[in-house]
């Protein structure tokens, strides 16, 4: 595989025009991942209103690989319950993981599949995985702790 | 970051050198701020910047050190595998270099330090040849340097160690330094043509090693990120390093992220230089999306 083929349009499309970037308010937990072999950053926050996802919004530094994947992540699970995404978290990362072996179903990954290219480059998949990590993390935290709203309301 | 290590250990407060936006470091700015005086008791410098190429004027400081009482220590690490260094003359008490940039092992590494000093330091690892008289009620220690090389030694590292200074040795460190500076100034010519390119440190080869960091941006002004600068250039048998080089405060003086480094040796040619200009013409455009 030539490295050309891994930077598929698509790819490069997200990088230049991030989908759904910058933070917004409200959000019931934030996360910072980092890569520190190269530097890349993630702030990423969710919000969700019971078992859906209705907002991922994140501030980030890194190189197109990282970029795209953030963005084309929060295409695929915002507005999404929360298992189906934990789900999709899976089978990109299984993906991701499969070194090229494994033939990404494009009716749920959409976008996602144009990663399957880099897998084949181990040094890259820590790149596409940082903000579906960031994600997986912002998801569990939100879960586990209880939100503010609801500590009010119990308190009342 | 060790510093930070033994100042939390120890107490000590830990104070910055800040570098020119040259590159250079920034001397006058230290004695206007009083940042050598009398409360100093270490002043660790680098020898040739790993990032910048810097080299720094190291018998200055160690001089400015020694009028008040402090201990220089020096990584040499970049400058001895390039430079002919006379450890004597440098004027530093401690100096540090490492195997594996001058064509030798990984994991080993040479402290050279004045012997009043090592013979006054403590060890830092008990094991075997550092003892001198064991008791159960307490022990004395061998002299240096056999103090601090407890334990079994890398033994096939330490000879291969030997074999690359008698390597380096036979071409001449002279040889190796003129070769050091001619590949220098032939690449920062190059990239100087670059547009989009601005390298980070001394862009002429005076007082400068052969290491060069830079960022990239595309026609249109977007940065290219330096691990999609080196993948590509990889692609193309180009091998340059992406990140922070271990140096995430000086990154953030210069107000970049991280930045993309090409290094030279003794092996490096013209041609390879050029492979490395095309190769960034390449990435440039690639990114701009002009091909």
């Amino acid at each position: 595989m030539k490295v050309e083929d891994l930077y598929q349009e698509i790819i490069l499309d997200h990088y230049r025009t991030k989908h759904h970037s910058g933070l917004r308010q409200p959000y019931d937990a934030e996360v910072r991942h980092v890569n520190p072999t190269c530097g890349d950053e993630v702030l990423l926050r969710v919000r969700l209103d019971g078992d859906t996802v209705t907002d991922v919004s994140y501030e980030a530094m890194g190189c197109s690989i990282s970029q795209a994947s953030t963005s084309v992540m929060t295409d695929l699970v915002i507005g999404n319950d929360i298992a189906y995404d934990l789900d999709l978290y899976e089978e990109f990362l299984t993906m991701m993981q499969s070194k090229g072996q494994i033939e990404p179903d494009e009716e749920r990954l959409e976008d996602g599949i144009a990663f399957a290219g880099v897998a084949k480059f181990p040094a890259r998949v820590k790149c596409a995985l940082i903000g579906w990590s960031a994600f997986r993390d912002a998801v569990l935290r939100a879960q586990s702790e209880p939100k503010a709203s609801v500590v009010k309301e119990m308190e009342q | 970051m060790p510093w930070q290590l033994l100042a939390q250990r120890s107490g000590a407060v830990l104070r910055w050198f800040d570098v020119t936006n040259q590159g250079r470091l920034d001397l006058d700015k230290a004695a206007a701020e009083g940042l050598i005086n009398e409360r100093t008791k270490i002043i660790s410098v680098t020898y040739v910047s790993n990032v910048l190429g810097t080299v720094n004027p190291i018998s200055h400081i160690a001089a400015l050190g020694h009028a008040v009482g402090a201990t220089v220590v020096v990584d040499a690490s970049q400058a001895v595998p390039q430079l002919a260094v006379d450890f004597a003359a440098l004027g530093a008490d401690l100096v540090a270099f490492t195997g594996h940039k001058m064509v030798g092992p990984t994991g080993i590494g040479v402290l050279w330090g004045r012997y009043e000093l090592l013979a006054a330091l403590p060890p830092f690892l008990g094991g075997g040849e550092m003892i001198e008289i064991v008791t159960m009620e307490g022990s004395t220690y061998a002299p240096p340097p056999h103090r601090f090389e407890a334990g079994t030694p890398p033994i096939a590292q330490a000879v291969g160690l030997a074999a690359a200074a008698q390597y380096l040795g036979a071409i001449g460190m002279d040889q190796i330094s003129d070769h050091e500076r001619d590949i220098t100034a032939y690449a920062l010519q190059g990239l100087r043509t670059l547009p989009g390119l601005t390298i980070l440190g001394p862009d002429e080869a005076v007082d400068r090693g052969g290491a060069v960091s830079f960022t990239l941006a595309a026609p249109d002004g977007q940065p290219i990120h330096p691990h999609d600068v080196s993948h590509l250039l990889d692609s193309r048998g180009i091998a340059v390093r992406a990140g922070h080089h271990c140096a995430r405060p000086l990154h953030e003086r210069f107000g970049v992220q991280s930045s993309t480094r090409a290094s030279f040796y003794l092996y490096t040619t013209h041609a390879e230089i050029d492979a490395l200009i095309d190769g960034l013409d390449y990435t440039t455009s690639f990114f701009g999306g002009l091909r």
